[in-house]
C-alpha cells in the first residue's frame, strides 16, 4: 500500500511538472503572438481585444491554472489556424494513431516474445549471433527511411496495401489494415530489436539461477524447463518493457505517419508546428506525454502485484 | 566466445566510425561536385560512374551532399552532446554530491523531462525555437540531459563515500575542487559510455526532425532531409533514397557498436 501512495505522489509530481514544462516553454517565444496571429494591418484596439478575449493580458499564473483546468475539462481553447476547439480536433484524428500504435504493439509482443526466448536457448551459436546482429541494424535504421522501403517493395507489389491515406474501420475493416498494417510493421522493427535483447537477456539471467539447476537436475524436460518455469520468471522483468514500449511507439506514430500520409495526431502536430499554431501543440504535447506517463504508471502497478519484492526496494 | 565478440564490436564500431570521421575530413577539402551547383538537364540521374550515387531533383550530385552531410550530422551530434553533457555532468553532479533537497529537486524535473516520448519534446522545443542547425542542437542537447545527469549522479552518489573523499575533505579540500577535480575523473568512464548513446540518437533525432522538415534547413545539406526530399520522387527513383538512409543507418550502426562494445569494457561486471 505504502508503495501505491508513494507511486501516485510521484505521478502527480511528475504531470504537474510536465504541464509546467509544456507552459513555460511557450512563454519564452520570441515576439507578441498576438501580432504574429494578427498580422502588421491590426490596430492597437483589435490587439488589445484579442489579448482580453485569449486571456494573455492576465498574470502568467493566472493563464497557467486556467490553462490546466482546460486540461482536464477538455477545452484547450481553439486552434488558430482551424478556428476549431483543440480538443475536437484531437478527438478527429486519434482513432489513426491509435490504431497504428495498437497494431505496432501487437506485433511487437508477437515477434519479440519468440525470438528472444529462440535466441535464449541457442546462446552463441550462429543463430544467436546472426539474430543479435540483425537485431543491430534494426535499432540503428531510421524508421521513415525503412517505411520507405517497405513502400517499395511490399507496399508496391503486394495488391492488399494501400501506400496512400487511411480508411476509417467503420468503412472497411479490411480496408483500414490495408492501409496501416505497414505503417504498424514499420514502427514495431526498430522496438522488435530492442525488446528481443531484452527479452532474451531476461531469460538468460534466470537460467544462471539456482532453482533452474535444481529443476533441471530432477530430470525435467527441457521444454518445460523454459516454458513452465523460465519464462514465469522472466515473464516479470519482461512486464516493464510495456511501459517502455508505449513512449516509443507513440514517438514512432508521429513520424510514421508522416511517411505513409496518415491524417494522424502526428501529422496534426507537424502541421501545428509549422502552422505557428501554439495553443494546438501544447495541447497535443500535454495529452500525449500524460497518456504515456500514466500507461508507465498503470504498469508500475501492475509490476508491484505481480512481484511483491519491489515495494520493498 | 564473449571476449571475442567483444572485440568484434569494438573492431566494426570504431572502423565504421573511422570511415565517417575521414568522409568528414575529405569534405572540408574536396568534394567531387559543388553541393550546390545546380545542373536541371542532368536531374535525377541514376547512379553511374560519372555520379555514383546519382543526382538529385536538381541535378546536384548526391555523394557530393551525402560527403558534405557528414559535417551537418557531426555538428549537431558533437553540439547536442556538449550541450547534454555540460549540464548533465552539472546537474547530475550536483544532485548526487549536495543530496537532501536538492538532489530530490533535480532528479524529479529530470524525470519530468524524460517522461515527455523524445521526439516530442524535440518537436515542441524546434518549434518554439525554429528550425535550423544550432536550434535543433540545442533541442536535442536539452533532451540528452536526464540520461546523462542520471548517470552522473549514480556515480558521484557510490564515489563520495570513497575515503579519498573524506581525506580531501579533512584536509579543507574546497567543495567543487573535490567533484570536479577528484570524483569527476572516477565517473567519467561511465559518462563517456551515455555520451556516445546521446551522440547516436542525436544523429537519429536529427535526421527525423530534418525529415519532418523542422530540423536543418536547406542549403545546409542534411541526410536527414535528402530523405524528406527524395520521398517525392520514390516510385520513379527509388535510389535517390539509398546513399541517405545508408548513411544515417550506417554511422548510427557504428555508434551503437561503440557504445555497446565501451560499456562491456569499462562494466567490470560483465568481465
Amino acid at each position: 500500500m505504502f508503495y501505491i501512495i508513494r507511486r501516485i505522489i510521484l505521478l502527480f509530481i511528475t504531470v504537474a511538472l510536465v504541464s509546467v514544462i509544456t507552459f513555460a516553454v511557450f512563454q519564452v517565444l520570441p515576439g507578441d503572438p498576438i501580432r504574429t496571429m494578427l498580422g502588421t494591418e491590426a490596430d492597437e484596439t483589435q490587439i488589445e481585444n484579442m489579448r482580453s478575449e485569449l486571456g494573455l493580458d492576465r498574470p502568467l499564473y493566472e493563464q497557467y491554472f486556467t490553462w490546466i483546468k482546460g486540461l482536464f475539462t477538455g477545452d484547450l481553447g481553439n486552434s488558430i489556424r482551424f478556428s476549431m476547439p483543440v480538443s475536437t480536433l484531437l478527438m478527429e484524428r486519434l482513432p489513426v494513431t491509435l490504431s497504428v500504435a495498437s497494431i505496432a504493439l501487437v506485433i511487437v509482443l508477437l515477434v519479440a516474445l519468440p525470438l528472444g526466448i529462440f535466441a535464449a536457448r541457442r546462446k552463441n551459436k550462429a543463430s544467436d549471433v546472426v539474430l543479435s546482429s540483425v537485431t543491430q541494424l534494426g535499432m540503428a535504421i531510421p524508421s521513415f527511411w525503412l517505411g520507405m522501403i517497405f513502400i517499395l517493395y511490399i507496399g508496391m507489389n503486394v495488391d492488399f496495401f494501400r501506400i496512400n491515406g487511411y480508411v476509417p474501420w467503420t468503412e472497411s475493416i479490411q480496408g483500414a489494415l490495408s492501409t496501416l498494417l505497414l505503417p504498424a510493421l514499420t514502427i514495431a522493427i526498430p522496438q522488435i530489436a530492442v525488446k528481443f535483447r531484452y527479452v532474451r537477456t531476461s531469460i538468460l539471467e534466470q537460467v544462471q539461477l539456482d532453482y533452474v539447476r535444481t529443476i533441471r537436475s530432477k530430470g525435467l524436460p527441457e521444454k518445460i524447463v523454459v516454458y513452465k518455469h523460465i519464462l514465469k520468471n522472466a515473464m516479470i522483468p519482461i512486464l516493464t518493457i510495456f511501459g517502455l514500449i508505449t513512449a516509443e511507439i507513440v514517438a514512432g506514430t508521429i513520424i510514421v505517419e508522416q511517411v505513409f500520409a496518415l491524417p494522424g495526431i502526428g501529422q496534426l502536430l507537424i502541421t501545428s508546428i509549422s502552422n505557428r499554431d501554439f495553443p494546438l501543440v501544447q495541447g497535443i504535447v500535454m495529452y500525449i506525454t500524460v497518456a504515456v506517463v500514466f500507461i508507465n504508471f498503470v504498469v508500475d502497478i501492475l509490476y508491484s502485484v505481480v512481484d511483491p519484492r519491489i515495494r520493498l526496494r | 566466445m564473449q571476449k571475442h565478440k567483444k572485440n568484434i564490436n569494438l573492431l566494426l564500431g570504431s572502423g565504421i566510425l573511422l570511415i565517417f570521421v575521414g568522409v568528414l575530413i575529405v569534405s572540408f577539402f574536396y568534394t567531387p561536385y559543388d553541393v550546390n551547383s545546380m545542373d536541371i538537364p542532368n536531374k535525377l540521374k541514376e547512379p553511374s560512374a560519372t555520379h555514383i550515387f546519382g543526382t538529385d531533383e536538381f541535378g546536384r550530385d548526391i555523394f557530393s551532399r551525402i560527403l558534405k552531410g557528414s559535417q551537418t550530422a557531426f555538428l549537431v551530434g558533437i553540439l547536442t552532446i556538449a550541450i547534454g553533457g555540460f549540464f548533465g555532468v552539472l546537474i547530475g553532479g550536483i544532485a548526487g554530491y549536495v543530496g537532501g533537497w536538492l538532489d530530490e529537486v533535480f532528479m524529479r524535473f529530470m524525470d519530468a523531462l524524460m517522461a515527455f516520448p523524445g521526439i516530442i519534446l524535440a518537436l515542441m522545443l524546434v518549434a518554439v525555437f525554429g528550425p535550423g542547425i544550432i536550434n535543433t542542437s540545442i533541442a536535442l542537447g536539452i533532451i540528452a540531459i536526464p540520461s546523462i545527469a542520471r548517470v552522473t549522479r549514480s556515480g558521484f552518489v557510490q564515489q563520495k563515500e570513497a575515503e579519498y573523499v573524506t581525506a580531501a575533505k579533512l584536509i579543507g579540500v574546497k567543495n567543487y575542487k573535490i567533484m570536479f577535480k577528484h570524483i569527476l575523473p572516477n565517473v567519467s568512464s561511465q559518462i563517456i559510455v551515455a555520451l556516445s548513446i546521446a551522440f547516436a540518437i542525436a544523429m537519429l533525432a536529427e535526421a527525423a526532425l530534418s525529415y519532418l522538415g523542422l530540423g536543418v534547413q536547406p542549403p545546409d545539406p542534411s541526410w536527414g532531409r535528402m530523405l524528406k526530399d527524395a520521398q517525392s520522387y520514390l516510385i520513379n527513383s527509388p535510389w535517390y533514397t539509398y546513399a541517405p538512409g545508408g548513411a544515417i543507418t550506417l554511422l548510427v550502426l557504428g555508434l551503437y557498436l561503440l557504445s555497446n562494445a565501451l560499456r562491456d569494457l569499462m562494466d567490470p561486471r560483465s568481465k
